[in-house]
């Protein structure tokens, strides 16, 4: 399947994508974030399809409204009392702008498909740069700031009370975060990318016992999903999204059931 | 002379928490912080600890110390991942060089967490999760340790073992204790000297000597 140009960009883009999404799932999990990064990829959408209504492409759209909704969201979840209401209300608003857009600018179903479900087939030479520079972007600034990181993520209070700068970390944290939903969309869609956010990153929570490990099976279990996806969608022919999100769920059940299991016997 | 405190007050909107307070704290004491629930024991940890600002007042440590705080609640729950060993390593530089590793190593020993230094956190009793948290306060070497309330929770012989550990970090270490605590029986088995904080103001005096009955 090497010999087409699409599927070599495909895995391509997808293996840089299931790296960033598998590093930074971990600590989207550690620090409590799934539903953030849930309504993320809702905002996500909304940023396409205003891409699609002012002519440009659909991944600047989206990193334009992560980025703002990521620091505006991040602060009500930090502050707000009601947060779970207050950020429902805000992907409510969102996904109704995203339709207006759509609407707006007269663009056909299928765009709409691609956007919400994924077109990674469909990815050219120009998308698969953009999305390994982003990605190598991402890695790079968890990289940078890691130990803060990691400290804050999974020991928010001794953090505190060493003196890591939490607010700072995490602001750089958010903004990881969209970038991630923004690139990671480009795959299984907006709808969907908090598939390779979470589950993967919950799955590495049952097999690791170090932030270290923690990635590696996080990383691992996310490239698996992403290559077996690619590979079954090209020989049915059913949506690439479809199997991805399908490995992941396995993965992540029978990693819930042993567990379970393990710890009543 | 370790830590002087000068007329610290604190006042929330218009609630004063405590004012006036003057105290020091020698160099190589074990002093237990008590007092009622709510009269501002962790309200005068976190400003010493320059995590909130007092409203008024002063205090100074003396330059060479360096301190460790154990606060009094951690976010770790059933489910909670990372072992012990991860867990006290979040306090250790990312890249694990043979130096840091054996300085891990050695604080698991004196916590006495060494051979189940592979416990998931989420898994460990209360007593290993307190010898954990101050495991990982320990990484900074420090020569004084706040501990806010470490004792809360535990059963009789976790509480004993973790005094007994404190106290062997007084005694071999010359570690300057303050801990914070509302158990005044451990108190007096253990600390040698105390601050009693309530009705606004702080009383000081020989452990042995404390008649407060927390009216």
């Amino acid at each position: 399947m090497f010999q087409y140009e699409f599927m070599r960009y495909a895995f391509l883009a997808s293996t840089f994508i299931a790296i960033t999404c598998g590093v930074v799932g971990v600590y989207v999990v550690a620090r409590s974030f799934s539903f953030l990064a849930h309504t993320l990829s809702e905002i996500g959408f909304a940023g396409a399809a205003f891409a699609v209504f002012i002519g440009v492409a659909p991944l600047w759209g989206m990193l334009l409204f992560t980025l703002l909704g990521s620091i505006s969201v991040g602060e009500l979840s930090i502050h707000s009392d009601q947060k779970e209401s207050a950020i429902s209300a805000i992907s409510a608003l969102f996904i109704g702008l995203g339709v207006l857009f759509l609407a707006i600018s007269n663009s056909n179903s299928r765009y709409a498909t691609n956007i919400l479900f994924g077109s990674i087939i469909g990815v050219d030479r120009d998308g698969v740069i953009q999305l390994v520079i982003l990605s190598i972007i991402v890695l790079l600034m968890i990289f940078i700031v890691q130990r803060q990181l990691n400290f804050d993520s999974f020991d928010h209070i001794g953090a505190v009370a060493h003196g890591i700068k939490t607010g700072f970390i995490g602001v750089v944290f958010l903004v990881a975060l969209a970038m991630s939903v923004s690139i990671g969309a480009q795959i299984v869609g907006s709808l969907l990318v908090f598939i390779l956010l979470t589950l993967p990153s919950s799955t590495a929570r049952y097999l690791g016992r170090t932030i270290p490990s923690m990635i590696a099976w996080s990383v691992g279990i996310a490239l698996f999903g992403v290559w077996l996806g690619l590979y079954l969608g090209f020989i049915t022919n059913w949506p690439v999204t479809f199997f991805i999100s399908l490995i992941e769920v396995v993965i992540y059940l029978a990693a819930y059931f042993t567990h379970v299991i393990r710890h009543k016997l | 002379m370790i830590l002087n405190v000068k007329n610290l007050s604190m006042k929330f909107d218009n609630k004063v928490v405590f004012k006036d307070l003057n105290f020091d704290l020698k160099k190589g004491s074990m002093t237990a912080l008590l007092g009622p629930n709510g009269t501002g024991k962790t309200t005068l940890i976190n400003i010493l600890m320059k995590l909130m600002p007092p409203t008024s007042g002063s205090f100074k440590f003396s330059d060479n110390v360096k301190l460790g705080y154990v606060p009094q609640f951690r976010n770790i729950d059933a489910e909670y991942p990372l072992s012990i060993k991860a867990f006290v390593g979040l306090n250790a530089p990312l890249i694990k060089t043979s130096k840091v590793k054996q300085h891990i190593d050695h604080e698991l020993e004196e916590t006495n967490l060494l051979e189940i230094q592979n416990t998931r956190m989420g898994e460990a009793s209360g007593g290993q999760k307190q010898r954990a948290y101050l495991a990982q306060a320990l990484l900074d070497e420090p020569n004084m340790i706040i501990l806010d309330e470490a004792t809360a929770s535990l059963d009789p012989v976790a509480k004993e073992e973790l005094m007994k550990l404190i106290k062997h970090l007084n005694r071999e270490h010359g570690m300057t204790v303050l801990f914070v605590t509302h158990d005044v029986p451990l108190a007096k088995k253990y600390m040698d000297e105390y601050l009693y904080l309530n009705h606004q103001t702080i009383e000081q005096g020989k452990m042995s000597d404390f008649k407060g009955d927390y009216e």
